[in-house]
């Protein structure tokens, strides 16, 4: 399953040594080399750099001493508050005994033991499976598909299953202690495989909940409240936000409602509705909007997307009172690209104009 | 590291009767020392010292043959006549107990045989019978502890019926009438008690296999002693699932018990269509799983080969596989009409020379436990009973339909609720168009 392609990802991060030389640093230089007529700093050669600003939340002492943490540890704190407080918490896995690929788990396994997080086999429909039986069974199942791309081997189990378990047992059964976490959304150069949203695949599933959080704090807050939750949760983190992603995160345990939308920011021209790292993209584009149009935009995050929260995103007949028709501004119909990903993204500039052609309808 | 409890098997622990059990066993013991144990990575052996196989080097090239000639032989006490072959192998069981596996796999047979007709005189919309498969059911159910975790597919009324789930629940869930548990969402045949342990049925297949495995694992935590039985069909034992379930519960040591029922035929797909290797039994070994083949419709040796696992599932935290081979007399369902695909006679050879239900009574009549008074007043009396239940749950209204939108979240949710208020509306508006009488108001 793209093992090749997961290297990669973490190599982007890691340090890469080359087997047989001798000093590392001289042996790494030499093979770098360049020659004379290329300039190591040729346009075509330069990544782009991220098609966002990350916009931190201010800091709030409501729920005790903060932290500074990014988007993969605010999930580890999450999950290491869940684990102390719950002696029947598990949470299984790819390779989430070692710290994980995103390094979300680091630390738990020394922490909780073995028997508390814990790699499975390669299997996807069988982490899954796995993780509702043990729900059923009475134990909080925290189970992490490697990045979501994968979580289509599991779509039966999700669909059929969890979703189901509750209605079709006429409440004798359910796998509500369960909670599904996997990496999400554009990274630069994940390409088909590794920057799959896939959360329209499941939301018009009815028996689950699905939560996209923006930032570590509400990340945190938002996991723990799927934890919490007596329904199966699928939370996905978008991964591009997992280092560069930095707030202050409180160290205790705290909740952020499900199916609550956030009223980011007032305004009284446009609504601009997204969820995950979008919210980042919207903001930056309501600050254009209002300079260079003069154009106040209402930014909202969506933040659960199942059962979401209709009554915040549109006021009883609001649909009536439209001046111009709804804009919806994401990826192409076509497989997420790899070199091409710069012109497939839902960019600032493209919102930007969706918001001009929309105010000059 | 286990405990030896006295149980009603003659033979000591471990060590069997049979060679090939014990080839099993040794097998396993060699496999799962080396998993659990890596080998200290030494190149100055010749031995292979590859993390992923345990084994010594080969110079000729060889590939292993399958066996699918001579398999992995079936277990089994009493012959086709119900006479006990050995008697070591004889669980002893009291009267009061044996008679108990009769009339339970008797009444499950009425009741089988009550609900298909009345799904062909169209007063229930589905069904599917147990026929030949009883043995299974009670052998393996018996061999349990009551608060054992079931999984089961979809033809193992038997297990429910012996744990004591009441024919008017059966029916209630059948008839989908107010009185179902299940709150009259799923076809017939969809049962579950949460008071007996069993989880409830769903339709797709397999699923229940790996999320029985979670629930052992669950379970092995909470250190209660209580196991896991899942059940399926060879049929099923093709998806993907299975090989999940199967490769979770020996990686991640769970107090589980696997039990197919391979009863030839999946739908109208016969074994050599579904399988090619030695049956389901075969691959227990692959995934480093003690697993034995059983005759399924010998209810001693269904009761043992469970008894005997469950208690080293629970003592040694791994998994087991049985294979209980039996023959599915029924067609799949009421949806389906076998004379499409196989022989009257076939079905009649099982039907007649070697079916658990006449193979227990053999053994019963043999030591004068049971009559022919018996037999003729205890079917009446189940015939009235399974009649006297059906009655009353076909004149049972049908549950309230605001049922058809709670438990889909534990919540109510406010778009959910807008629904329901909008259905009774609708209905209030257009109710000559709506069976609104057959329902609970």
């Amino acid at each position: 399953m793209a093992a090749a392609a997961r290297v990669f990802i973490r190599g982007a991060h890691a340090t890469l040594s080359v087997p047989g030389a001798g000093k590392q640093s001289s042996a790494r230089s030499a093979l770098l080399k360049l020659s004379p007529g290329c300039s190591s700093r040729l346009k075509t050669q330069q990544r782009h750099a991220a098609h966002f600003t990350f916009q931190p939340e201010p800091v709030t002492t409501q729920y005790g001493p903060t932290q500074k943490m990014n988007l993969f540890q605010s999930i580890t704190s999450a999950l290491d508050n869940t684990l102390a407080s719950d002696p029947t918490a598990v949470i299984f896995g790819e390779d989430v005994a070692f710290g994980g690929v995103f390094r979300c788990t680091v630390g738990l396994r020394d922490k909780y033991g073995k028997d508390r997080v814990f790699n499975t086999p390669l299997c996807e429909q069988g982490i899954v499976g796995f993780g509702i039986g043990a729900a059923v069974a009475g134990a909080t199942a925290i189970a992490e598909i490697q990045f979501a791309d994968y979580i289509f081997p599991a779509f039966d189990q999700i669909v059929n299953e969890a979703a189901k378990y509750r209605y079709r047992s006429g409440n004798l059964f359910d796998c509500g202690n369960l909670t599904i976490r996997a990496p999400w959304g554009c990274v630069g150069h994940g390409s088909l495989y590794h920057s799959q949203s896939p959360e329209a695949f499941f939301a018009h599933c009815p028996g689950i909940k699905i939560v996209i959080p923006r930032g570590p704090l509400e990340a945190k807050g938002l996991l723990l409240s799927c934890i919490a939750d007596n329904n199966p949760c699928l939370f996905f983190e978008p991964k591009i936000l997992y280092r560069a992603a930095v707030e202050q995160v409180p160290v205790d345990s705290y909740t952020i409602p499900l199916s609550q939308a956030e009223v980011l920011q007032e305004g009284s021209d446009v609504t601009l509705v997204a969820w995950g790292t979008q919210i980042h993209v919207l903001k930056e584009v309501a600050n254009m909007a209002q300079e260079k149009l003069g154009v106040s935009c209402e930014v909202i995050d969506l933040r659960t997307i199942l059962p979401w929260d209709t009554e915040t995103i549109c006021k009883e007949e609001c649909f009536l009172n439209l001046e111009a028709p709804i804009a919806r501004v994401c990826g192409y119909d076509t497989p997420f690209p790899h070199i091409f990903e710069p012109f497939y993204i839902p960019d600032k500039w493209k919102c930007f104009e969706a918001i001009k052609r929309m105010i000059n309808y | 590291m286990f405990e030896d409890n006295p149980t009603n098997l003659k033979k000591e622990s471990t060590a069997s009767q049979l060679p090939q059990r014990r080839q099993l066993q040794h097998w396993h013991h060699v496999s799962s020392q080396a998993a659990h144990q890596q080998q200290p990575f030494d190149s100055s052996l010749e031995k292979p010292q590859f993390p992923g196989a345990s084994a010594e080097f080969v110079d000729h090239l060889e590939f292993i043959q399958p066996n699918v000639i001579s398999g992995i032989p079936v277990y089994r006490v009493m012959d086709r006549q119900g006479n006990i072959i050995n008697a070591s192998e004889d669980p002893q069981l009291s009267k009061e107990t044996v008679l108990n596996f009769y009339q339970k796999m008797t009444l499950l047979n009425t009741m089988d045989r009550i609900l298909y007709e009345s799904q062909r005189q169209g007063r229930i919309s589905f069904y599917m019978t147990n026929y030949g498969e009883e043995g299974t059911h009670i052998g393996s159910a018996a061999a349990l502890e009551s608060n054992d975790l079931v999984f089961g597919q979809y033809r193992e009324a038997g297990v429910l019926m012996y744990r004591g789930f009441p024919l008017d629940l059966f029916m209630a869930q059948c008839y989908a009438n107010a009185d179902d548990l299940g709150k009259g969402r799923q076809m017939p045949v969809h049962y579950g008690s949460k008071d007996l342990n069993f989880v409830t049925i769903s339709s797709p297949l397999a699923t229940q296999i790996p999320q029985a495995v979670g629930a052992a694992y669950a379970l092995k935590r909470e250190n209660m002693n209580r196991a896991v039985i899942c059940y399926f069909g060879e049929g099923a034992a093709s998806e993907g699932d299975a090989h999940a379930g199967f490769n979770f519960s020996a990686t991640l040591e769970c107090p589980l018990i696997f039990f197919c029922r391979n009863n030839g035929y999946a739908i109208s797909t016969p074994t050599n269509e579904q399988y090619r290797g030695d049956g389901i039994a075969a691959r227990g070994p692959g995934y480093g799983m003690l697993s034995i083949r059983v005759d399924g419709n010998d209810v001693f040796a269904v009761y043992n080969a469970t008894k005997e696992a469950r208690r080293r599932a629970v003592a040694e935290n791994q998994p087991f596989l049985i294979e209980a081979m039996t023959y599915r007399i029924g067609h799949h369902s009421t949806s389906d009409d076998s004379s499409a695909y196989r022989s009257v006679d076939e079905v009649n050879y099982w039907d007649k020379q070697d079916h658990p239900i006449s193979r227990l009574r053999h053994y019963m009549t043999a030591r004068d436990w049971w009559s022919e008074d018996d037999e003729r007043s205890w079917r009446k009396q189940s015939r009235k009973t399974v009649m006297e239940a059906f009655e009353r749950a076909e004149r049972r209204l049908k549950p309230n339909p605001e049922l058809l939108f709670t438990d889909v979240y534990e919540e109510m949710t406010p778009s959910l609720d807008k629904q329901r208020e909008s259905m009774f509306r609708h209905i209030q508006q257009y109710k000559e168009h709506y069976p609104v009488d057959l329902y609970e108001k």
